[in-house]
């Protein structure tokens, strides 16, 4: 990345940019004279709320892989299946694509954003072990996936409310799918809460004693905004 | 697609940025200057011609993307959507037979397949992927049907706009339109689907969501609100 050396944040000039329309405006301004956005030079809740979120949001795909997502009825049977379980039963019947794709999209794609929501917050409270650009795509794909998982959740929905012939096939939609649709819900907001400019910050601000003079080491904490 | 970032913007041209603490210069700055949302760079606002986007040179998100007539055609595909969100609720769906059995599903049917203990998730399909979109789609013509006929921005313009882009993430029409063919794929071996309109209505939608973001340059809507 060729970037002149001139180039500075708007929190280095004294500034405070609208993350809505990108005005900028100078420090202490409370909302954005061209949108009516809050203005804010980082959010200095965005830790808690990323971490909040996303306990709540963990707390519920505990259940949604407990529960079962979905309960088939048959002449001759009856099952209910969870994420995973459902996953395996395909396999065993031989449609190992199918299997593999249920897995990655309803298990390592949720437990992959638990993980990098983490790696992200963890990276702005410790001092991160990647480089900027590095966690700023995984913070894009976090953002950018997260609605995404929330079709698992709609295929459930498809298939119970399509399947219902009687007595040869009914599917009824399981708890899982409440749980599974709040877990998406929570992580979409753990992820919007978090203030992708502290991504930049740490290496090019942080080296530096900040406004209040207070010289970042670990753990520092954020500058208010305004 | 012409890319460009625009790193040479600030103290290209002996424009040092000022010190801070300059009151109304400053004041006079912002409306020259802009700053990546996701990064926080300070950039001078580029001259970007139509089709040209200009991207942050740290972060690569693109800032400005002007299309010539970009209004209009959002408004074009949003209203497509809408009238397509609106027909897809009141015509068949998708429709299944196994055996002599056969069974019909609406959208309206699936959206509100979950009951007892899941009613709130019920309420919350039909949100995603009926209400909210229709509802971002109609603030978004509320907003620019002004603008494109050259008028003063229409009352609350400025907050219908903030909504609807608050809105664009639990939009989730064209999430649920891929939800439906993965459907279908787990059901193709076991029983006979027949797609009735409202199915092929929310596949075009997927391509329409996806071309009215590309379109959308939210800097030039803010600017032209701007009054």
């Amino acid at each position: 990345m060729e970037v002149t050396g001139n180039l500075k944040t708007a929190r280095e000039m004294g500034l405070v940019a609208c993350t809505e329309c990108m005005r900028v405006s100078p420090r202490g301004t409370a909302s954005c004279p061209r949108c009516g956005h809050t203005l804010r030079s980082r959010d200095p809740y965005s830790l808690q709320k990323v971490w909040a979120w996303w306990l709540v949001g963990l707390g519920c795909y505990i259940p949604a892989n407990l529960y079962p997502m979905l309960e088939t009825k048959t002449l001759v049977s009856s099952q209910s299946d969870t994420i995973v379980g459902g996953a395996v039963e395909l396999a065993h019947g031989g449609n190992w694509g199918v299997a593999t794709i249920i897995l990655i999209a309803s298990v390592l794609i949720p437990v992959a954003k638990f993980v990098v929501l983490a790696g992200l917050a963890i990276g702005v409270w410790y001092g991160p072990r990647a480089t900027q650009g590095r966690r700023h795509v995984l913070y894009e794909i976090v953002e950018y996936i997260g609605r995404w998982s929330m079709i698992d959740v709609f295929v459930v929905a498809i298939l119970s409310s399509l399947v219902q012939l009687q007595t040869i096939a009914t599917i009824t939609p399981g708890r899982a799918s409440l749980f599974f649709a709040l877990s998406v819900i929570f992580t979409m907001l753990s992820a919007q809460s978090f203030d992708s400019r502290l991504i930049w910050d740490t290496n090019s601000a942080g080296m530096a004693p900040d406004r209040a003079g207070r010289i970042p080491g670990r753990r520092r904490t954020l500058a208010r905004g305004n | 697609m012409a890319e460009r970032q625009i790193a040479e913007t600030m103290g290209a041209g002996g424009n040092e940025p000022r010190a801070p603490g300059a009151g109304d210069e400053l004041h006079q700055l912002g409306a020259e200057l802009i700053a990546c949302p996701t990064c926080d760079l300070v950039y001078r606002v580029p001259q970007v011609a139509s089709y040209e986007r200009a991207v942050c040179a740290r972060c690569h998100t693109v800032l400005i993307s002007p299309r010539r007539k970009a209004g209009k055609q959002l408004i074009a595909l949003s209203l497509t959507v809408l009238i397509l969100i609106v027909a897809a609720c009141t015509f068949p769906f998708l429709s299944i037979g196994a055996a002599g059995v056969h069974h019909d599903a609406s959208i309206l049917q699936t959206a509100l397949t979950f009951s007892g203990n899941l009613t709130l998730l019920s309420l919350a399909v039909l949100f995603f992927i009926v209400v909210i979109p229709a509802l971002r789609l109609s603030l978004l013509i509320y907003v620019l049907a002004p603008i494109i006929r050259d008028k003063p921005p229409a009352p609350l313009a400025r907050q219908a706009f903030a909504v609807s882009e608050a809105l664009v993430p639990w939009s989730m029409a064209e999430i649920f339109a891929i939800g439906c063919a993965v459907a279908l794929v787990k059901l193709s071996d076991m029983a006979d689907v027949v797609y009735g309109p409202a199915a092929w209505m929310f596949a075009i939608l997927v391509v329409l969501v996806v071309a009215t973001d590309r379109l959308m340059c939210r800097y030039s809507i803010w600017k032209s609100l701007e009054t």
